[in-house]
């Protein structure tokens, strides 16, 4: 076939899939064009802001501004403490470790050999190394208070430390929710309708600052071990009702089949009844967790240096004042590298699951 | 448990019910039900659709709990006591209209997981008894299979194999063939005529009157949560006494 019938025949099948696919109403017609318009004005601004017209090197705001793009530059000279806040300067490379840890740790849960015991023994280890690794005390690593732990390493582990513990929780809650004794049914029911009915918020200012007033005063739990346990008690409420949702999908037969097998009830469940309750659960799980690490962003209102009140921070400093959008985009971007991260997971684990069932 | 024996060994039932009573809310489904099965004998209930006999087999594993009167199976009364219910569950095979596989595991899992966690077999002696009940209901082939990919009958086959496992004393069927299509029927039938050969005790609900003839020693007539005739097969269809079952068989084998 020579070139020019090849062109031919390019132009002719593109113009056959933009008809199908961009103009086959005027409705999707009117919405193409108003979105190519869309795409027109909005694109080459941004490009020119981010890319073309920004300041990777510039001393100050000021100098940023006089080229009219984006403000890189805050970004080079304050990304330390946007990561680790005032963790001690010369000792971020511990933090440091720490996020990587976490990535590793996350990307290890992707590999399909390792899935089951393997991957929780890598899990605790990571986990120990972690809490080495902030605290210091050891190896010649002077020790860092708790208060001094901020930024991502704050915002991660509170993610997964509450995702993670809340998970057995919510399992018995769920389940609690549906047991045929009334106590625990009803103390199941009240637990999960009580920490659904009031804002995160309250829940964090009750356990930072009312708790301690109702403790003895040698009984002292550090302030982020309290907000660790709040946002677990907290997430537990809503994961359980995620779950019961599941356990609500399986039909009566599989618990009789069980039952019938000389089962006990905790061997039913664990067993045959939530490995498929979980399963179906996926989806609106994830949806959950996603939250969950996006609303440890709250911590800052009980004074906590989280990623977002590293950034604000970042920008009221007098050299970089007003770089908001810089410093939001950045944390923005860390979010959704995060966020995005468990969402392609959820997918990876139900078509594994998927697989071979139906 | 032993104080809850009643008869010596040999010649007490495998399954004695004397005067079951149950009451869904104010409806009463079981009025004043007794039966008594032998080791080793074969037993087929029939009845029209609502008359109780479902929930009378289900009464036998305490998938349902009866109000009144007592059950005894293999001399272990059935009570609250979660024990005796459980001892009761890992002596009785229970094979449902719908299966009732786990979806979640492939076909030598469903059958290996009770041995292995109720019978605390090693794993590997499991799979070779999965496998060997695997063969006995011709199916060893699909045994790395999810149950989804199986036929109706294939299905309903790994699920008798899955009870079998558990080496039960006693098996329960409950319309074991309603739910799948003709073409099936003959399959299922095929095994469970080859286990009561075998001289395991059975009790079977169906409408399969073909079956009864063949295995039953004897037929339970129910109707309206009460046994009406229990008769041995051979004068059940001749000379029935009731006017109710003579009514039913005509309905059932009329056409």
């Amino acid at each position: 076939m020579n070139g020019a019938a090849t062109r031919a025949l390019d132009i002719g099948s593109s113009y056959r899939w933009a008809r199908v696919n961009l103009f086959n109403s005027w409705f999707s017609a009117l919405l193409t064009v108003a979105i190519v318009l869309a795409l027109v004005r909005l694109v080459p601004p941004i490009i020119n802001w981010a890319v073309l017209r920004a300041s990777v090197n510039a001393p100050n705001i000021g100098v940023c501004h006089e080229s009219g793009g984006a403000c890189w530059a805050f970004i080079t000279d304050w990304y330390r403490f946007l990561l680790f806040g005032r963790f001690p300067y010369d000792q971020q490379w511990r933090p440091a470790a720490v996020i990587v840890i976490f990535v590793a740790l996350l990307l290890a849960s992707c590999d399909r050999r390792l899935m089951g015991r393997g991957l929780a023994v890598l899990w605790i280890l990571g986990l120990a190394c972690v809490g080495v690794l902030m605290w210091g005390g050891v190896f010649g690593m002077p020790l860092v208070e708790t208060d001094l732990w901020n930024g991502l390493p704050l915002t991660l582990i509170l993610a997964v430390g509450g995702i993670a513990l809340s998970f057995p929780l919510a399992l018995l809650l769920a389940l609690g929710r549906r047991s045929a004794m009334p106590a625990v049914r009803a103390l199941s029911v009240g637990y999960i309708e009580i920490v659904r009915g009031l804002p995160f918020i309250v829940w964090l200012f009750m356990g930072v600052v009312m708790v301690p007033l109702f403790l003895p005063p040698n009984f002292f739990i550090p302030k982020l071990w309290r907000l660790e346990i709040v946002f677990i008690l907290f997430i537990a409420a809503y994961v359980a009702e995620v779950v019961r949702g599941g356990l609500q999908a399986i039909p009566r037969g599989q618990f009789e089949a069980s039952a019938a097998l000389g089962l006990g009830y905790w061997r039913q469940m664990r067993l045959v009844v939530l490995p498929q309750a979980l399963g179906i659960s996926i989806p609106p799980l994830v949806g959950t967790f996603i939250g969950a690490f996006k609303d440890t962003a709250l911590v800052t209102t009980v004074g906590f240096f989280d990623l977002l009140q590293d950034a604000t921070v970042g920008m009221n400093d007098p050299t970089w004042r007003g770089a908001y959008v810089e410093a939001y985009a950045f944390v923005a971007l860390i979010y959704f590298v995060f966020c995005y991260f468990m969402s392609r997971y959820s997918r990876y684990i139900e078509t594994r699951l998927g697989k071979g069932r139906r | 448990m032993s104080e809850a024996r009643t008869a010596p060994e040999e010649n007490r039932p495998m399954i004695e019910m004397r005067n079951v009573q149950k009451w869904f809310g104010e409806f009463q489904v079981l009025k004043d039900v007794s039966l008594s099965v032998q080791r080793g004998e074969r037993v087929v209930v029939c009845g029209p659709s609502g008359s109780g006999k479902s929930t009378m087999i289900r009464c036998i594993n305490r998938l349902e709990e009866h109000q009144q009167g007592q059950i005894f199976v293999d001399g272990i009364e059935l009570t609250d006591d979660i024990r005796h219910i459980e001892a009761i569950r890992r002596e009785v095979g229970m094979v449902f209209q719908q299966f009732n596989l786990f979806p979640h595991l492939t076909v030598l899992d469903n059958l290996t997981l009770a041995p292995v966690w109720v019978r605390r077999m090693p794993k590997r002696e499991a799979e070779e008894l999965a496998m060997h009940y695997l063969e006995r209901v011709h199916i060893a082939e699909q045994a790395r299979k999810y149950p989804g990919q199986l036929s109706g009958g294939q299905q309903q086959r790994v699920a008798i194999a899955r009870s079998l496992c558990m080496k039960p004393q006693i098996m329960l069927f409950d319309e074991p063939t309603s739910a799948l299509d003709p073409e099936m029927i003959k399959e299922v039938l095929d095994v469970m005529v080859a286990l009561a050969e075998e001289g395991m005790t059975m009790v079977v609900v169906t409408h399969e009157m073909g079956f009864a003839r063949q295995v039953a020693n004897q037929m339970v007539f129910m109707d309206h949560g009460e046994i009406v005739e229990i008769a041995p097969p051979s004068s059940f269809f001749t000379t029935p006494k009731s006017d109710r079952t003579r009514l039913f068989l005509s309905q059932i084998l009329g056409h």
